[in-house]
């Protein structure tokens, strides 16, 4: 069977696959060559991410799923980011009480000090906070994992062994995400509440009441709706791209090679995961508010 | 003879990264007998490894292609590709051990993901394993306490567990002293007399490799040559073979069969 070739479609063959273009790119001094190349490699790389995340996906679907690697995620991701999360929380929760009450007190509205500090920790800082903890902790040492195993060839071996590795440790690490993040979101949520109140009412003199009062008067369910949605969108944004930036370590743009490469793509995937994060933040409060 | 492998005018290039295209396979086309062991020869850079991940499929083709057991992998995706691979054993150059995973888990991965065997099925395979593969005691270790050498061992093990009907070896005695080295060599001869499997090696280690040889392919500049036996490689009078014997073998060489 005669197969044709690049040359039977009228491509030279010095034309690079799009696979070719990802890792390096040409050094010319076109500036509109260089910013067609950016485009086609932005492009490339969006396209594998998605493929990756669809992949991902389909993993919860693959038999045998792997339980026992998820209840480790979860352990990981969640149960082992409580500490910071707590502090987190704890001093987030208690500047918004003594900030909330010298602002509302101007006014002497200190008794919206309740509303206030709930609404603004369950629609934006809990949800936002604990994605950027969580990309800080769990995701920098995901995306570290899968960037050693992809340069040991450790994924390469599972390929090999007809292991699918998105079954086998990927999927586990999302579905992990999603559980832990809102579960997360929702523990700093409390802990902010109870660090405005020992701000608010132990040091400032708000009335226990009033701190209580408003919050049961203002909050709806509305707005805890929107603190769980954006919770389970930042967890699934910070899984993705930790995890896809590791697994494609080889193929990133000036990341470099070796040790090296991994350590920069570390870096990357918090910064653009944090980065999503506030970009989404907005997008979704413009949208659900 | 039978082909497991085929080649069919397979080109294959990179992009440098100073710009530019680097053909690595221009136009290649063999094939790799089965049952046979095959030895991928060549210097550095001239696509030995590139080769092996072609048959693999973890790197495509530009054009042309590579059939396994006459099943077309350029072209193959998803499960195809899987039950593709589910034939092949692979001894990566650095072992790839998993290396959050303990020797027994390591060999016992294979098993546990691609099989229904029960625990206690797999404890006593893995256990038999090991014991072939000298590594009895060693079950509880991580691959990082184990010397080159252990880790090859336990990176055959695992690859063997299936029973495949292709093993392929990437640079298998890389950074291992020479005791080691004949150790290696030893367990291919032993192992293959044993199985029956087809084997493919990608080697630096020259002369020594060919006592192992069927067939030899030699790679240079994107072409290859094969010779039916490492005795025919001296007859070729092709100026690069020429040079390549005179650089690797020295001027007269004779294969010996390795002690079995």
């Amino acid at each position: 069977m005669v197969v044709p070739s690049q040359q039977d479609f009228g491509i030279p063959r010095s034309f690079p696959p799009c696979t070719a273009l990802q890792p390096t790119f040409a050094m010319t001094s076109n500036p509109l060559a260089r910013l067609g190349n950016t485009g086609l490699y932005l492009l490339c790389d969006l396209g594998k991410m998605t493929l990756f995340l669809g992949k991902a996906v389909r993993g919860v679907f693959r038999r045998p799923f792997r339980f026992r690697e998820l209840l480790r995620q979860v352990h990981f991701i969640g149960f082992g980011s409580l500490a910071v999360i707590f502090f987190t929380a704890a001093s987030t929760g208690m500047v918004l009480g003594l900030q909330g009450y010298y602002s509302l007190n101007k006014f002497g509205a200190e008794g919206m000090l309740g509303s206030a500090v709930s609404l603004t920790l369950i629609m934006e800082l809990g949800p936002v906070l604990t994605a950027l903890m969580v990309a800080g902790r769990a995701g920098s040492a995901m995306c570290a994992e899968l960037g050693i195993m992809r340069i040991s060839e450790q994924i390469d071996a599972l390929d090999c062994m007809a292991v699918d590795p998105f079954r086998y440790f990927i999927t586990p690490k999302f579905l992990a995400a999603i559980i832990s993040v809102p579960l997360l979101t929702a523990v700093f949520d409390v802990v902010g509440i109870a660090g405005g109140y020992v701000a608010g009412v132990g040091l400032m003199g708000v009335s226990p009441g009033s701190y209580f009062q408003g919050m049961e008067g203002s909050v709806t369910n509305h707005d805890i709706r929107l603190g769980i949605i954006k919770s389970f969108v930042f967890a699934l944004l910070v899984v993705w791209i930790c995890t896809g930036r590791g697994y494609f370590v080889r193929e990133i743009r000036g990341a470099g090679f070796g040790a090296e490469s991994v350590s920069r793509v570390t870096t990357q995937a918090v910064v653009l995961s944090s980065i999503a994060v506030l970009v989404f933040d907005y997008l979704l409060t413009a949208v659900l508010l | 003879m039978s082909a497991a492998i085929e080649f069919d005018r397979v080109v294959k290039t990179f992009a440098k990264s100073g710009g530019g295209v680097q053909t690595v396979l221009d136009g290649v086309s063999f094939t790799i007998p089965r049952g046979k062991t095959t030895v991928i020869a060549g210097g550095s850079g001239q696509g030995k490894s590139v080769t092996l991940k072609l048959v693999l499929g973890l790197v495509r083709a530009d054009s042309g292609r590579v059939l396994v057991h006459g099943r077309d992998i350029t072209r193959a995706g998803g499960r195809e590709l899987e039950e593709v691979r589910s034939q092949f054993g692979v001894l990566f150059q650095g072992s790839a051990l998993f290396d959050s995973l303990t020797v027994f888990e390591n060999v016992a991965l294979p098993l546990r993901e691609r099989t229904a065997k029960s625990e206690e099925e797999i404890r006593l395979l893995v256990a038999a394993s090991l014991r072939q593969f000298e590594l009895a005691g060693h079950e509880d270790k991580y691959p990082a306490q184990l010397s080159g050498g252990m880790q090859k061992r336990v990176g055959l093990a695992r690859a063997m567990q299936l029973k495949p009907s292709i093993m392929l070896f990437d640079e298998p005695t890389t950074g291992l002293d020479p005791v080691m080295t004949r150790e290696i060599y030893h367990l291919f001869a032993r192992t293959q007399a044993e199985f029956g499997f087809t084997s493919v090696i990608v080697s630096h280690d020259i002369p020594k490799i060919f006592n192992l040889a069927d067939q030899v392919i030699i790679l240079h500049r994107g072409q290859m040559d094969v010779f039916s036996s490492p005795e025919a490689i001296q007859w070729s009078e092709k100026p690069h073979i020429r040079e390549f014997v005179k650089m690797t073998m020295g001027d007269i060489y004779q294969s010996s069969v390795v002690e079995k």
